[in-house]
């Protein structure tokens, strides 16, 4: 049996400083999770990931990853997303500073 | 130390300006990621989790106060002020700007550093004993060796499209510090009839089936040394599986077709490309061994570091851990702690690096040297100067007495930084460095070799740490393996797993357990962690691990 969808955001790595972008529902990038478009459908978030995947001057490796709805956003769900939207736990570098 | 020649500059400069070129077409999009992607693996250039990671090697770990000064400066212009010193005698930078790259690689080559074959399936930045040419106990230096091999194997046409990376490691004593069993191919200088040649072993490797090199030649003369490992690469890659990435390591290699086979091959090829080696390479090899000659070590008495030894006991402390025998007995190796308690471990500061390079310049010849274990070493220190360096170094943060120690831990980048990881790995080497500086046992522990790795891939050696950790993904939360008794050296081991994992807030605590049974356990205050581990095997140290399990059963 095929697992069950569970909802996802499309995110990848900006080309030129690397960072952690999320595609929003306006179709443009955002380097904050709680931007992302929530995906809770499988077709329109495959769809959503082969469009970004054509932005190779823009994105480097999009992929498809966990999140779930909150009242102020998507918010992750497996910690390695967590760690990809906040920055590394030895310094404040990354997101958690620089947004 | 090694100098570049014109033709080295001229290579490494073609190179940046290919890069160059390179990364303004993926700029502008003429070239996809999947066109580029292996050309930035060739200069080091990974993509991680936050940003960009620049790999730069420092081959066989030697590098220059001028060298390091240039590290410091690409540090604060185009990282965050730091870098991090890897298990594979690399730095590398965490937040460069794909943009700046060039501009990067463009600074090193200024101080004849490059990025070179830090990745892809080639073969690797060559690895030694950071101890070289200063040890007391070694036969010869090893890096002229080291060097020969670099050159040899930097662009071989051959060997640009192996099945998989190819390591190498080299040291010149009995007493490997180089971790020379873990590696695809590890030599060791030895001496017969007063003839110098190679233990060669073949097959080492660690990742996710760890494997004990074995011993493929027992004497290898000088002069054989490039025509043979030349043969070892040519059988490995004819034979080595390209079906499989997980079985395409020399390792597996041997594993399958047993070493007697692949010593076969390897004689036979040898024997066929001997005659191809006129000598040129000999030629060369006296060249570069010239570059390597010890520095004039000055004379002079050594009255002040034995009145600072009576007087300062954290002098004393720091020389009792961080100071090794040198071979002039009035001079000593100093190995410089980039393991502050609670810090990351191998990371050092633009201005940590330039003190150290000031401290080399002044009293060290100007040379330094990268550990695996992700230490710096001053390896030709008058005794004299060490109160004066302890002082300097003390300011700085960069005293501490740990070397060889519990919180002298080795750890891979991990979660924080590496797109490969399960788990985080720094964390937990900073966790368990505070709780040892709280417990204030390290001393007493004695010799102690922590090691952590994110994930199966083995970066942080955590198969032949002492106390070995793998941090794992089990059902979205971070869990830690433990395995036992793995050791790095001459008398190298795979560690055993010991039980079920632990979560991130429960390995601390048991790595703690861990100590204080050892301190019960042990003969002696003389008798090592590992030396007791192996007297006794797993069961009392599983029982620290796991006291609930232990009290169910003896109920
Ligand atoms: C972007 C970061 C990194 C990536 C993608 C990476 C990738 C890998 C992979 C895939 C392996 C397994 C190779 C195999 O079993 O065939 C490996 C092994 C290894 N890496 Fe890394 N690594 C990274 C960082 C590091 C760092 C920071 C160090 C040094 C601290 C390091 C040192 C090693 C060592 C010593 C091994 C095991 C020895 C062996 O090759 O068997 N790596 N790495
Ligand atoms: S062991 Fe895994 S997590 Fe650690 S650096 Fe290597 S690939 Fe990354």
């Amino acid at each position: 049996m095929p697992k069950p969808f569970t909802p996802k955001v499309v995110t990848a790595n900006a080309l030129i400083e690397g960072d952690v972008i999320y595609l929003t529902n306006s179709g443009e990038w955002s380097r904050r999770h709680e931007d992302a478009r929530l995906f809770t459908e499988e077709a329109p978030a495959e769809a959503a990931l082969s469009a970004a995947a054509l932005q190779a001057s823009e994105i480097v490796g999009a992929y498809l990853a966990d999140a779930e709805a909150t009242p102020k956003g998507p918010k992750p769900t497996h910690f390695r997303e967590a760690f990809r939207a906040t920055g590394p736990s030895n310094y404040a570098h990354g997101k958690q500073v620089d947004l | 130390m090694y100098s570049y020649t014109d033709f080295d500059e001229a290579f490494v400069r073609n190179r940046v300006s290919q890069f160059r070129a390179q990364v303004e077409r993926r700029i502008d999009g003429s070239l996809t990621e999947d066109e580029f992607k292996p050309l930035r693996l060739m200069n080091g250039l990974y993509l991680q989790l936050h940003a960009y990671m620049l790999r730069v090697a420092i081959p066989y770990g030697t590098i220059s106060a001028r060298q390091m000064r240039q590290l410091a400066f690409i540090a604060d212009k185009w990282d965050k002020g730091y870098g991090h010193f890897t298990t594979r005698q690399n730095i590398q930078y965490n937040w460069p700007a794909l943009k700046d790259v060039p501009d990067m690689l463009e600074a090193l080559a200024d101080v004849q550093m490059h990025a070179i074959q830090t990745s892809g399936n080639c073969i690797r930045n060559v690895t030694s004993d950071h101890f070289a040419g200063a040890a007391g106990d070694e036969v010869a230096d090893p890096r002229p060796y080291a060097e020969l091999l670099r050159q040899w194997s930097t662009d071989h046409p051959e060997f640009q499209f192996l099945p998989r990376k190819f390591k190498i490691a080299v040291t010149g004593a009995e007493a490997d510090r180089a971790v020379i069993r873990a590696h695809d191919i590890g030599l060791q200088l030895v001496e017969q009839n007063g003839e110098i040649g190679f233990k060669v072993i073949i097959g080492g490797g660690l990742g996710r089936t760890p494997m004990i090199g074995k011993v493929v030649r027992e004497f290898l003369p000088e002069a054989d040394l490039l025509p043979y490992c030349e043969a070892i690469v040519h059988v490995y890659n004819t034979l080595g599986r390209r079906d499989n990435k997980y079985k395409a390591r020399i390792k597996i290699t041997v594993h399958e077709n047993g070493i007697d086979t692949m010593r076969e091959l390897i004689e036979a090829r040898f024997a066929e490309i001997r005659p191809e080696f006129t000598g040129v390479d000999q030629e060369m090899l006296a060249a570069i061994k010239a570059q390597f000659a010890t520095p004039a070590l000055r004379e002079g008495d050594v009255a002040a570091y034995e009145a600072a030894r009576e007087m300062d006991p954290v002098f004393r402390a720091w020389a009792d851990t961080n100071l090794t025998a040198h071979r002039d007995a009035d001079h000593a190796i100093v190995t410089i702690s980039i393991k502050a308690h609670g810090k990351t471990p191998g990371d050092a500061t633009s201005d940590q690096m330039r003190l150290m390079a000031d401290l080399a310049e002044e009293y060290a010849h100007g040379e330094l040297r990268i550990s695996h274990e992700q230490n710096v070493i001053l390896p030709h220190v008058h005794k004299g100067d060490l109160p004066a360096i302890h002082a300097a170094l003390k300011a700085a943060g960069l005293g501490t007495a740990n070397i060889g120690l519990a919180s002298d831990i080795i750890a891979c980048p991990g979660m924080d930084y590496c797109a490969l990881a399960t788990a985080r790995s720094i964390p937990i080497a900073q966790e368990i460095a505070t709780r040892v500086d709280e417990l204030k046992i390290e001393h007493e522990v004695g010799e102690l070799k922590i090691k952590i790795s994110g994930c199966i891939n083995a970066c942080g050696h955590h198969h032949v740490g002492h106390i070995g950790i793998l941090g794992l993904d089990r059902a979205g939360v971070e869990n830690y393996q433990v395995t036992l008794g793995g050791d790095g050296t001459q008398d190298a081991a795979i560690g055993t797993r010991m039980g079920p994992g632990f979560s991130a807030e429960e390995i601390v605590p048991a790595i703690e357990r861990l100590m204080l049974a050892y301190l019960e356990l042990r003969d002696a205050p003389e008798e090592t962690f590992l030396a007791t581990f192996r007297r006794l095997g797993d069961a009392p140290f599983k029982a620290a691990l796991y006291p609930e399990s232990e009290a169910r059963n003896a109920a």
